[in-house]
């Protein structure tokens, strides 16, 4: 079996195609795909904010504080003179303005007498912009200045005030701890990147490694050698599912180096604050759960390719496969479920929920009993299925 | 002493629909069934080389994968040195030295490194491993290309390396379907002077081919499959005689329509010589 394995193993990493998948894509793609994407929008976000925002105020002459202040900001506003008739929406679609801002006749600095006012904002909301953002921090000026002449006119004191703007205040006090609350929201998502690239770093080897071998014409070769059948499926089983521990391994790896890279610091404080809450039996425990998850991949995908006919028609069983495992994560996200009676049991829904338990540190140790004989029992299973299935003339001469 | 008696072998055709009228007509076509191999059985002496005839689709390859115990048979028995090769496979496979006509090698390994996993496969030492792929190499020319990829290989080199592959262990039969086939005349002449040379030691080689003059050169039993029926299994110079005792390679097709009950005109239609 470590014959196979060893021959296996050495020709995978002579493989520029599987070198790329397993170690080169995981490294730099990763990294490639975030900085781009953190280029891009920081990039939008800092034009967006930054912009000359080009507008008009109809009835002006109703606010002329406020038009004093956008005329005031003008290296960010460009006031445009445009009749009181003008279709807004044509002239803003056309880029010739980024907003209207239409103020009534009845506005008056006096709310007490005059009501609430409503100013129309007339924006292209589609898209990044922060238009609104930035016509509300003048206005938001103007609502204080008249909100605080109302409460002097009430002769309202500081707890009067915060009582008539807000009635009734509820203090949340939150008894879970920073890790159950970043646990919960990253614990969840984890599962999901973890297990399709464990299942993506496991799928070229193992098109390789069966369909591949019928395809090249060696495995006739292989079956006519002394070596028993179990151990030649043992020796493909261990190369598939250890090439996909270590396309997940350096996957999560990269991601965490470069995420500390790209970020200049931003982030450390963040990441070693959440790394410090986990425990190093944490990741051992994530690890461990991970070897009969590897093993149910390896086992499908190896069955899979040795029953195609050619590398292609395995891919392509392969593919399909992406989404049965999809499936029990995505379960394993939706509110309600918990690693909780019969979920304890359920192959991949339950590594995943307890991958999430380890993350908010609420990991009832018990329940691993449960996840992992019910991953191993599948996994064993699957197994006996390869080696049955390799053992089949009707697979193998198909 | 290799006895084969009997042999047979049926596939399940996986969708009949898609059979050409051809293919319907055949008599071994049985319902979802087709009966590949019906009724095999010759024997080969230590030292013989014996030549496996027939025309394309007549069960010549299932034979030999039977042979080889790559296919389980239905029934009949296949006995090498007097051990029955079906109740024990992993023993069988250690006597017998086998070179499939669809055989290929592992691209990303040298033809050193393809040789040698087989010889590992087999349980064989490393350094009887080393010595026997020597000896190997000067016998099949191999020395220039045995380092390399075998990515890069010609079919020749290809082919060599397969036929190093399949006897690094030393069996006591070897087995090769088609060895010849797509090879240029310098390679086919190695790969001829290689199974003389096996011969000469005592060791009895089994070979299917479509050349006649190859049949001519090296065998001593000739053994014609039609239909999956064994229709011939004698000595060469019986072969010969079919056709009047006429030797040369253009009149040995003779003796081989002979054996099938068909004339030259019928022959067309089936054989690919």
């Amino acid at each position: 079996m470590w014959l196979i394995f060893k021959k296996e193993f050495k020709e995978l990493l002579r493989d520029k195609k599987t070198i790329i998948f397993m170690i080169g894509l995981p490294l730099l793609l990763f990294p490639a795909i975030f900085g781009v994407a953190f280029f891009f929008m920081s990039s939008a976000a800092d034009e967006a904010e930054n912009k000359v925002l080009k507008y008009a105020i109809v009835g002006e002459a109703y606010a002329p504080a406020i038009v004093q202040s956008f005329n005031d900001a003008s290296d960010k506003f460009e006031s445009v003179a445009i009749g009181d008739e003008s279709d807004y929406a044509k002239l803003i679609k056309n880029e010739t303005l980024d907003f209207v801002l239409v103020i009534p006749e009845t506005f008056d600095s006096d709310v007490l007498r005059s009501g609430q006012h409503k100013i129309a904002l007339y924006l292209n909301d589609a898209g990044l912009n922060k238009v609104m953002g930035r016509v509300s921090d003048i206005i938001d000026e103007y609502t204080d200045a008249f909100q605080q002449t109302a409460f002097a006119q009430l002769n309202l004191d500081e707890t009067q005030q915060e009582a008539l703007l807000k009635p009734i205040q509820i203090e949340k006090q939150n008894v879970a701890d920073d890790r159950e609350v970043w646990g919960e929201r990253l614990g969840g998502m984890l599962p999901y990147f973890i297990f399709i690239l464990c299942l993506q770093g496991a799928m070229a080897p193992a098109a390789d490694l069966g369909a591949g071998e019928k395809e090249r014409g060696t495995l006739e070769t292989l079956l006519i050698s002394p070596m028993d059948r179990h151990k030649l499926v043992l020796g493909k089983f261990l190369t598939i599912a250890t090439a996909g521990i270590i396309t997940a391994l350096i996957t999560v790896s990269s991601m965490a180096i470069w995420g500390l890279v790209l970020s200049q610091g931003m982030a450390v404080e963040f990441v070693v604050k959440i790394m410090s809450m986990i425990g190093l039996v944490d990741f051992l425990l994530i690890f461990l759960m991970l070897v009969p998850v590897v093993a149910v991949f390896a086992a499908i995908l190896l069955s899979l390719s040795i029953y195609a006919r050619s590398f292609k028609e395995a891919q392509s069983y392969m593919g399909s496969l992406i989404m049965v495992v999809i499936f029990p994560v995505i379960i394993a996200m939706m509110p309600g479920v918990e690693l909780k009676g019969g979920w304890v049991w359920v192959p991949l829904t339950n590594v995943a929920l307890a991958m999430k338990e380890l993350f908010k540190g609420t990991m009832d140790y018990f329940a691993l009993v449960g996840i992992f004989t019910s991953t191993a029992v599948i996994a064993a299973g699957l197994i006996f299925f390869c080696i049955h299935w390799f053992n089949k003339e009707k697979v193998l001469f198909r | 002493m290799i006895e084969i008696s009997g042999l047979a072998k049926r596939f399940e055709v996986e969708n009949p629909k898609k059979l050409s009228e051809q293919e319907k007509k055949d008599p071994r076509l049985k319902g979802r069934y087709f009966q590949s191999v019906r009724d095999v059985s010759f024997t080969c002496e230590k030292g013989q080389v014996l030549g496996l005839l027939g025309p394309n689709g007549a069960g010549k390859t299932t034979t030999l994968r039977m042979l080889s115990t790559a296919l389980k048979p239905d029934s009949g028995k296949v006995i090498i040195g007097g051990e029955d090769v079906l109740s024990n496979p992993n023993i069988a496979r250690k006597k017998i030295g086998f070179l499939s006509s669809s055989t290929g090698l592992y691209g990303r390994l040298s033809g050193r490194e393809n040789i040698s996993y087989f010889g590992e496969l087999h349980g064989i030492s490393k350094n009887v491993i080393n010595a026997r792929i020597e000896e190997l190499a000067d016998l099949l020319d191999m020395q220039t290309f045995l380092d390399r990829r075998a990515e890069s290989f010609s079919s020749g080199m290809k082919q060599k390396v397969s036929i190093a592959r399949a006897v690094i262990h030393e069996p006591e039969l070897v087995v090769l379907d088609e060895p010849t086939t797509g090879l240029d005349i310098m390679a086919t002449s190695t790969v001829m002077e290689f199974i003389q040379r096996l011969k000469d030691k005592g060791t009895p080689v089994i070979f299917s081919t479509h050349h006649l003059d190859e049949v001519q050169t090296l065998c001593d039993k000739v053994t014609v499959i039609n239909q999956g029926e064994t229709v011939f299994n004698d000595s060469l110079v019986a072969f010969s005689a079919l056709s009047g005792n006429d030797t040369a390679g253009g009149q040995m097709h003779k003796s081989f329509l002979k054996t099938l009950s068909m004339d030259s005109e019928e022959m067309g239609n089936v054989v690919n010589l």
